[in-house]
């Protein structure tokens, strides 16, 4: 049996095993306690590292960061839970099935590249988020640490640091993640304690246990982010999974929707006390030793410096497990748009592409804004599952369309979803719209004019037929 | 085996946390100026014995689904 054939074999037997291309059986449903845990897991990662201190790069006040991040953390739960978790329990499908039925399987394919690129970029920032914690094991100086302005690798020592980071990462990737993936399960608990720890250290060390005080910038630092600006970066920062519907492919598995609550520890372990934990971090840094907010200061000295060798290893294993599983699913994504690739080869171009991204601190340093056009240009695709589902009988037209037709390209999706994304970038980039304040217009755009434009096809095709 | 574990890995979490909140407790009551009775070093060392501990026990009691 040829190595091609093995492959497909082994996807083909995955695919069964996970009834990726079925409605997900009653026998292999799960309880609630399955989703509380996964996501505590997911959303504890390296990056919080990197977001906390870049809100207060951003100048974030302390009542957008205790009140706009809970109603931001609040309203990406109802959206799980309300949007994400009845759509997969009534349908119990995953995202691309679901997607193939409406848009055709050419279509999840372009759908496919832009989510593989995209999931370089992310686990690219993992990666140097990962390999600041490699500098204090060196001498002072060995390695240059790269700073919120940096764009460009900071030296050579920099670059293997990264290099031998996103190696060891999608070598673990290319021989299947379970390992990484229980090693994750395992840190969940244990790495959301070192967060808290950190923050603990550093109260004792400022004297003080007045967080509102401390999160309160000092007078003459630049606001470049709003309440509703924090808001919506914590209600978005994970568009693709919830309003994108990504997540169906995980929530379709449980028992009732109410396991959409689960997405709540997430957020607010995760993406609340986590990021004002990380955030607290760099506050130290400003207010002891002088450190220019906009500057900022690498994950790993500043965890190093408060809870030591602990701290760095959480640093390395919250990006690797989450960059991991990251890698690989890129490597999938190209694998099911590259004919003829091997899984192998897909996983290392994913990992080539994940360390290059890696290697230029640019998307970490720029995480806010990243995840915003990640939201922006994944999310609108499900604004046309939420028509389908939920509007499609109400404003007569059909469901499925694709798989109706037998259309492999549905074109009616594709214009749906481009022109809206494209004046989206086109907002970010010329008007300096906060990226986060995108995916929400655009999911709703796309909804919308895949309602008028599928309306405008199916009256065509009556008139063509008459 | 099990039972064993699962002491050895609450501890650990116990081990993680409880240090650097006494830390925190015993800075904030010798306010400034004063050093606190345990020392950050001390702390350190305690979350990395902790966090050895940990990934020792864990895996023989935390169930994976």
């Amino acid at each position: 049996m040829s190595n091609l054939e093995r492959d497909i074999e082994e996807l083909e037997e995955a695919a069964s095993s996970e009834y990726e291309r079925q409605r997900v059986p009653q026998k292999a449903l799960k309880g609630p306690s399955a989703f509380w845990g996964m996501y505590a897991g997911e959303h504890t990662a390296g990056t919080e590292f990197m977001i906390g201190p870049l809100f207060v790069k951003w100048g974030a006040d302390a009542f957008s960061l205790i009140v706009g991040l809970l109603l931001g953390n609040l309203l990406a739960v109802l959206t799980w839970r309300y949007l994400t978790a009845t759509i997969a329990c009534e349908q119990r499908l995953t995202l691309y099935y679901k997607m193939e039925k409406i848009a055709g399987r050419g279509l999840v394919t372009l759908y496919n590249l832009a989510n593989g690129l995209l999931f370089c970029f992310l686990a690219g920032s993992m990666i140097t988020v990962s390999a600041t914690a490699v500098g204090p094991f060196f001498p002072p100086g060995t390695i240059e640490m790269p700073t919120f302005q940096s764009t460009m690798p900071t030296g050579p020592a920099w670059i293997i640091s990264c290099i031998a980071i996103g190696v060891a990462m999608t070598l673990v990737a290319l021989k299947g993640y379970s390992v990484v993936a229980q090693v994750g399960h395992y840190a969940a608990p244990w790495m959301f304690l070192v967060f808290v720890a950190c923050a603990l250290v550093t109260l004792g060390r400022l004297g003080t246990a007045d967080v509102w005080a401390l999160l309160t910038p000092a007078a003459g630092t630049p606001k470049t982010i709003s309440f509703l600006g924090i808001v919506f970066f914590s209600w978005f920062c994970n568009a693709a999974m919830h309003i994108g519907m990504a997540d169906l492919s995980v929530l379709r598995f449980a028992k009732k929707p109410s396991a959409g609550w689960a997405s709540a520890s997430g957020m607010f372990l995760g993406h609340y006390v986590a990021w004002i934990c990380a955030a607290l971090l760099l506050i130290y840094w400003v207010r002891q030793h002088g450190v220019d907010p906009q500057v900022g200061k690498d994950p790993g000295t500043m965890v190093n410096d408060a809870v030591g060798w602990a701290g760095l290893i959480c640093v390395i294993i919250a990006g690797w497990t989450t960059a991991n599983p990251t890698i690989y699913r890129a490597g999938l994504a190209f694998q099911g748009m590259i004919p003829g690739i091997s899984r192998t080869g897909a996983t290392l171009l994913a990992g080539g592409l994940c360390i290059a991204a890696g290697i230029f601190p640019a998307f970490a340093m720029n995480l806010l804004d990243f995840v915003g056009i990640y939201g922006t240009i994944l999310a609108p695709i499900g604004g046309i599952i939420v028509v389908d589902h939920f509007l499609a009988d109400a404003v007569g037209i059909p469901r499925d369309p694709a798989e109706r037709s037998g259309s492999a390209f549905n074109l009616v999706v594709l214009v749906a979803w481009l022109v809206p994304v494209a004046v989206a970038m086109w907002l970010y980039k010329t008007q300096g719209v906060f990226a986060s304040y995108l995916p929400l217009p655009c999911a709703i755009a796309c909804g919308l004019i895949y309602i008028v434009l599928s309306k405008m096809a199916a009256r065509d095709a009556i008139a063509v037929r008459a | 085996m099990k039972m064993a574990a699962t002491s050895v890995g609450l501890l650990a979490l116990v081990g993680t946390i409880v240090p650097p909140a006494v830390f925190m407790l015993q800075s904030l009551a010798a306010g400034e100026g004063g050093s606190p009775a345990l020392s950050l070093d001390s702390v350190k060392a305690v979350m990395l014995l902790s966090t050895i501990a940990w990934f020792v026990a864990a895996p023989f009691w935390m169930k994976v689904e």
